[in-house]
Formats: C-alpha cells, sequence, structure tokens
C-alpha cells in the first residue's frame, strides 16, 4: 500500500513536470534580461512587454484573432444548440450515425482538415482571408459545443418544457422562457471554449489565413528572427493567462448548468 | 355532489393509441361530468397516464375523438386546451421563485403589476402557502412544491385540472392529509379534477368516479362503493382491496334471485339480475370484513363453519386471518378489529367463522 502509492506519486510528479515545465519556462524567459533564451538568468526586465506593445502588426494579428473566435464560438455554439436540442430531444432515422458524423472533426488530424479545406476554397475560387480561417474554426469548435451543450440539454427535464406549453405558453415562447434560461450557462461555457479553441488554434489558420494572419500564425513567422524570441515567450505568457482565465469560466458555467438539474441524475464530471 | 344530468366536460370516443406494435389504449369510451373528481385507476402500463395526456394534448390519439367543453380537440395544442396539468415530478421551473411559477402562465395577459400580484397571492393563499412568494424554488420540500404546481395550474381556472400521480413522491403522512385536502380543495374550487393514480385506496378515498383500466381497456366505472361491493370481474375484484373467490354451484335461479351451493360452505341466497342454469359453475367473492371469526370452536351458531387459522398479519387496529374451512382446501382471508377483550388468534387456532347471507357477490370470470 506504502510502496505502490509512493511509485503513484512519482508518476504523478514526472508527468506534471513534463506537462508543465515547458509552459513555465514562458514566464522565466519573458521577464529575463537578456536576447538569449539561455540560463543563467542575466536580470528582470518588462522590456520585452513593452516591444509587444510597440509592434503594429501584432496588434493586427491580436484583432484578427479576436475576431476570429469571436465569430467561430457565435457560430459553433449556435449550431451546437440545434444539434443539442435535436438530440436530446428527438428521436430520427440515423441519429446515432448523425451525431457521430458531426463529432468527427474532434479526431481528425487538423492537418488533414487544413488541407482539404485549403483545396476546396482554392477549387471555389475563394480567395483566402479570415472568413476562410472562419469556415475552418468553426467545424473544428462546433463537436466541442455539441459535447457541452448536450449535456447541458440532457439534463433539462422534458416534464417542465410541458409545464410551460400546458401553462398556456407556445413552443417559441417556452424556448425563451424556460429552456434557453435553464441552458444558459451552458451556452456560455460553451461559447467560451469555443472561443479559446480558435485563439489557440494554428493549423488551420496557418493554410488558410492568407494575409490576415492570426496570432499563433504571427507568432510561428516571428520564430525566424531570433531577436524577436524573447518578445514572443512573453506574448506566450499571455495568452497562456487568457486561455486559463477563459476555460476556468467556461467550467465556472459549466458546473452551474449542471446545478439547476441538481436532482436529475446528470454528471457532473469535467468534459475537459 | 355531481347529479347524474350533470353535462359531460370530457368526451372520449373510441380513443386508441399505439406506439409502434404497442398498443397503449384500445378503443376507450368515456364522459366526465362537469364538477367531479374523477380517477383513471390501474396499475402501470394500463394506459391510464397515455389517456391523461391525451386529454392534456402531450399526445394525440392513433383514432377516435376528444371533447373538452363540447369542441373538438383533434387540431388543439397544449398551451391552447382549457386543461392544466399537475405533473408526477411537480415541473416546478428551478429558475423561477414561487411567485414567478405561479404566475407563469398569466404573464401572457400583461396584466397590471398589482392585479398579477393579487391573483398570485389569492392563488397561494389557496393552496396554504400565505407568504411564500419569495422562496426560490429549490429550497421547497416536496409537499410544498406539489403546493406550488397546484397553485400555478389552479390560477389558469382550467375547466379541467389534470392530477398526474401527484401525491406519489410523498411520505405516508404527508399523501394521506393531501388526499383530504385535494378533496376539499377540488368541492371548494368546483373544478373538474381528473387523478391518475395506481393507488386504489387513495381513487377510492377522493373520487366521485372511478375509471378502472387494464390493458388499455376501462373494466368498470363506477362509483367508489359500487366498485367495492359490486366489482365487474375478478381483474377489478382483486385489484381493489382484498376479495376471497370461492367456488359455488347453481342450485336454483330466477330473474330476481339465486341460490347457490358454495363449496365447503353451504347454500346461500344471492339478489341477482341475472339467471344462470342450474348445475353450472360459478364464482363468488366475499370481502374479508364480511367474515366474522367467532373465537369458539363450538359456538352455537347454525350459519358458522369451522374453520382452522393457518397464518395470521397483525396490522395494530387489525388482524388478518387466513383460515382453512371445514377441513378443505377452501381458504379465506378474514379481518377483525382489534377491540377490547377480543384475542388474537394464533395459528393452528381452531374456531369459528360467519357471514351474513346478502355479502357474497357474483364475480365475473373475465
Amino acid at each position: 500500500m506504502e510502496k505502490s502509492s509512493r511509485s503513484l506519486l512519482t508518476y504523478v510528479l514526472v508527468y506534471l513536470t513534463f506537462l508543465y515545465a515547458p509552459v513555465f519556462l514562458l514566464p522565466i524567459f519573458a521577464f529575463n534580461d537578456s536576447a538569449i533564451i539561455s540560463l543563467p538568468l542575466s536580470g528582470f526586465t518588462f522590456d520585452w512587454f513593452l516591444m509587444l506593445w510597440q509592434t503594429k502588426a501584432l496588434h493586427e494579428a491580436f484583432y484578427n484573432s479576436m475576431m476570429i473566435a469571436l465569430i467561430s464560438a457565435s457560430l459553433s455554439t449556435t449550431l451546437g444548440i440545434f444539434a443539442a436540442r435535436a438530440t436530446s430531444r428527438f428521436e430520427f432515422p440515423g441519429k446515432r450515425g448523425i451525431v457521430g458524423f458531426l463529432m468527427l472533426p474532434l479526431v481528425l488530424p487538423e492537418i488533414i482538415v487544413g488541407v482539404a479545406l485549403l483545396v476546396v476554397m482554392i477549387q471555389l475560387g475563394l480567395s483566402l482571408s479570415a472568413w476562410t480561417v472562419v469556415i475552418g474554426h468553426v467545424l473544428v469548435c462546433t463537436p466541442f459545443a455539441i459535447a457541452i451543450l448536450s449535456s447541458a440539454f440532457n439534463s433539462f427535464d422534458i416534464s417542465l418544457e410541458e409545464a410551460s406549453l400546458d401553462l398556456g405558453v407556445n413552443k417559441i415562447g417556452t424556448f425563451f422562457r424556460v429552456i434557453l434560461p435553464m441552458v444558459a450557462p451552458g451556452i456560455i461555457s460553451s461559447f467560451l471554449i469555443a472561443f479559446t479553441i480558435s485563439l489557440d488554434e494554428f493549423i488551420i489558420a496557418f493554410f488558410l489565413t492568407g494575409t490576415d494572419a492570426t496570432l499563433p500564425v504571427y507568432i510561428w513567422g516571428q520564430l525566424r528572427f531570433p531577436a524577436r524570441l524573447p518578445s514572443i515567450m512573453a506574448l506566450g505568457f499571455l495568452m497562456v493567462l487568457l486561455s486559463l482565465l477563459l476555460l476556468l469560466v467556461a467550467e465556472y458555467f459549466r458546473r452551474r448548468s449542471t446545478q439547476f438539474s441538481a436532482n436529475s441524475s446528470a454528471s457532473n464530471e469535467s468534459i475537459l | 355532489m355531481i347529479s347524474n344530468s350533470a353535462k359531460p366536460i370530457i368526451e372520449i370516443k373510441n380513443v386508441e393509441k399505439r406506439f409502434g406494435s404497442v398498443t397503449a389504449l384500445d378503443g376507450v369510451t368515456l364522459d366526465i361530468k362537469e364538477g367531479e373528481f374523477f380517477s383513471l385507476l390501474g396499475p402501470s402500463g394500463c394506459g391510464k397516464t397515455t389517456l391523461l395526456r391525451i386529454i392534456s394534448g402531450f399526445d394525440f390519439p392513433t383514432s377516435g375523438s376528444l371533447y373538452i367543453g363540447g369542441e373538438d380537440m383533434a387540431e388543439v395544442p397544449p398551451n391552447l386546451r382549457p386543461t392544466n396539468m399537475v405533473f408526477q415530478s411537480y415541473a416546478i421551473f428551478p429558475h423561477l421563485n414561487v411567485a414567478e411559477n405561479v404566475g407563469y402562465g398569466l404573464k401572457k395577459l400583461k396584466l397590471p403589476k398589482a392585479e398579477l400580484e393579487r391573483r398570485v397571492n389569492e392563488a397561494l393563499a389557496l393552496v396554504d402557502l400565505k407568504g411564500f412568494g419569495p422562496r426560490e424554488s429549490h429550497a421547497l420540500s416536496g409537499g410544498q412544491r406539489q403546493r406550488v404546481a397546484l397553485a400555478r395550474a389552479l390560477i389558469m381556472q382550467p375547466k379541467v385540472l389534470l392530477l398526474d400521480e401527484p401525491l406519489s413522491a410523498l411520505d405516508k403522512k404527508l399523501r394521506d392529509a393531501m388526499q383530504i385536502e385535494l378533496r376539499r380543495l377540488q368541492q371548494t374550487v368546483g373544478i373538474t379534477f381528473v387523478l391518475v393514480t395506481h393507488d386504489q385506496e387513495e381513487a377510492l378515498i377522493m373520487s366521485d368516479r372511478i375509471a378502472v383500466m387494464f390493458d388499455g381497456k376501462v373494466s368498470q366505472l363506477d362509483t367508489p362503493e359500487k366498485l367495492y361491493r359490486r366489482p365487474a370481474n375478478r381483474r377489478v375484484a382483486s385489484f381493489i382491496g382484498v376479495m376471497n373467490f370461492i367456488p359455488a354451484k347453481v342450485v336454483s335461479s330466477n330473474s330476481k334471485s339465486l341460490v347457490i351451493d358454495i363449496t365447503a360452505i353451504g347454500k346461500a341466497t344471492l339478489d341477482a339480475d341475472e339467471q344462470y342454469a342450474a348445475g353450472a359453475d360459478i364464482t363468488v367473492g366475499i370481502r374479508p370484513e364480511m367474515l366474522t371469526i367467532l373465537y369458539s370452536e363450538t359456538a352455537d351458531d347454525k350459519d358458522s363453519f369451522a374453520a382452522t387459522v393457518n397464518a395470521r398479519s397483525y396490522y395494530g387496529d387489525m388482524t388478518y386471518y387466513d383460515v382453512r374451512i371445514n377441513d378443505t382446501n377452501i381458504h379465506a382471508t378474514i379481518s377483525m378489529r382489534n377491540t377490547a377483550g377480543r384475542p388474537v388468534l394464533a395459528p393452528g387456532a381452531k374456531t369459528r367463522v360467519s357471514w351474513r347471507p346478502d355479502s357474497f357477490t357474483i364475480i365475473a370470470n373475465v
């Protein structure tokens, strides 16, 4: 017992070190007063953050990423609502197959999706822009939205919907007065997670971006210039913070959405 | 009280409902009168809930028709029907407080705030929840949730209030109290109540009339008293209360009375409105409380029979005995009140039993 718990502890520590040590290097070198990424540390500075502030191309990439993430998250959450509502409330032929098909992008390699979309766009004669990235990101984000929203819609007691109809409120009124408020935490959570995925996504954005570089694509481009490396560290650090914040908020709302139906058997485990 | 001439508020005509290959309702025809407390009683899967959902509009019949207040409901969705439902799970909206739940259906009327508040408070007072308006709905007990569900339905002033097993989630004490209260409430508001239940006692206590359902069909529709005393067939007789079934032979029969020879017991004369052929095999039924134990082995009663106690169940106020009559294989369940000075017999005790000759009823073998 004692021995096995010790070896388990070692395993966990090694695992966590491999997983997170590289991430912890980001803040260390982001504040290091040297253009070369190496130990020992030479001093503390905010210069790299200042450099970020002064780089105009970065600002454009940041703006592109935010807009793409905002639109992709809105679209995939909307599509997710339709899909989750349909699969949780109605029976139709081929339901399992259709759901599986919708979730497929989760397991497809992104590079395949990226290349395939690129070919399609070119065949259709569409010029690459932020919009083509949006299309790719909606494809990748929608399965996540469906997964999160399905758990919100599934834990929803159908008799609540029937009670609303019974009290004289029509289907549309019922959707807005009962269904939407009850699944709202799930919707917010789905939006935030889709937003985070779109913000961090690189491969599809790289293939489809054209001239409107997103933040990850911009970072990749900057890696060719060793002098810029410390400021990329600083940028990476900021993005990790932002992603963490978004995921925490999303998880808070996801938990609230299952709380509403505490007496139904909804699972309270994280899907992440 | 409901007079026989009261016009029907709900007319169900030859309603069938099939889910795939399963027949949930197999040609149900019945009328529910205005102002009565009507119960649909039966075991689970008998179609009673399906029938209630058809009345409320959540399901539509495969064939047959439904009229509420004289109007055909074939095309009418649940939100436009003059019915309101108290759900088995109560379906209290968790994101709204008590007052918002109760006022939910009135919101579309766009009443002035004071008027809405007055009506909500009135409805809450009706179900003994005065001052509960601002409470959060998730902080309510089971009994309180049910009252909120009642108030939320009654505030709509429906022609018919539908109750889907409303007491099944409550504990025994609360259930007993709510049975009396629901009955009182129904008489106060004068609205037709249609109750679905599998609990025969609940149905007997509350209802003006009961439809007993088996396998998607109405087996008998009668007042509680008639259902209990003159069950139409063996299934109804054994679903409602306890009934002893004893084989008998017809001795002679005319249009008014029937003389039978009850196995192991002897001859008895019964009222009958049907004639039977002499010598025919029939079954008669007798309720446990119609049999009396004489507590003596040698009682000098010409209409009493020797019996041996086989087993007993002690309930405090009552004792149920399983006795063997006249050393034959004929068993009967007898219930006796445990009044002062009356001993509780042990298994194996020899005693005698008797009954009034008019306490038997003929059971149709359906």
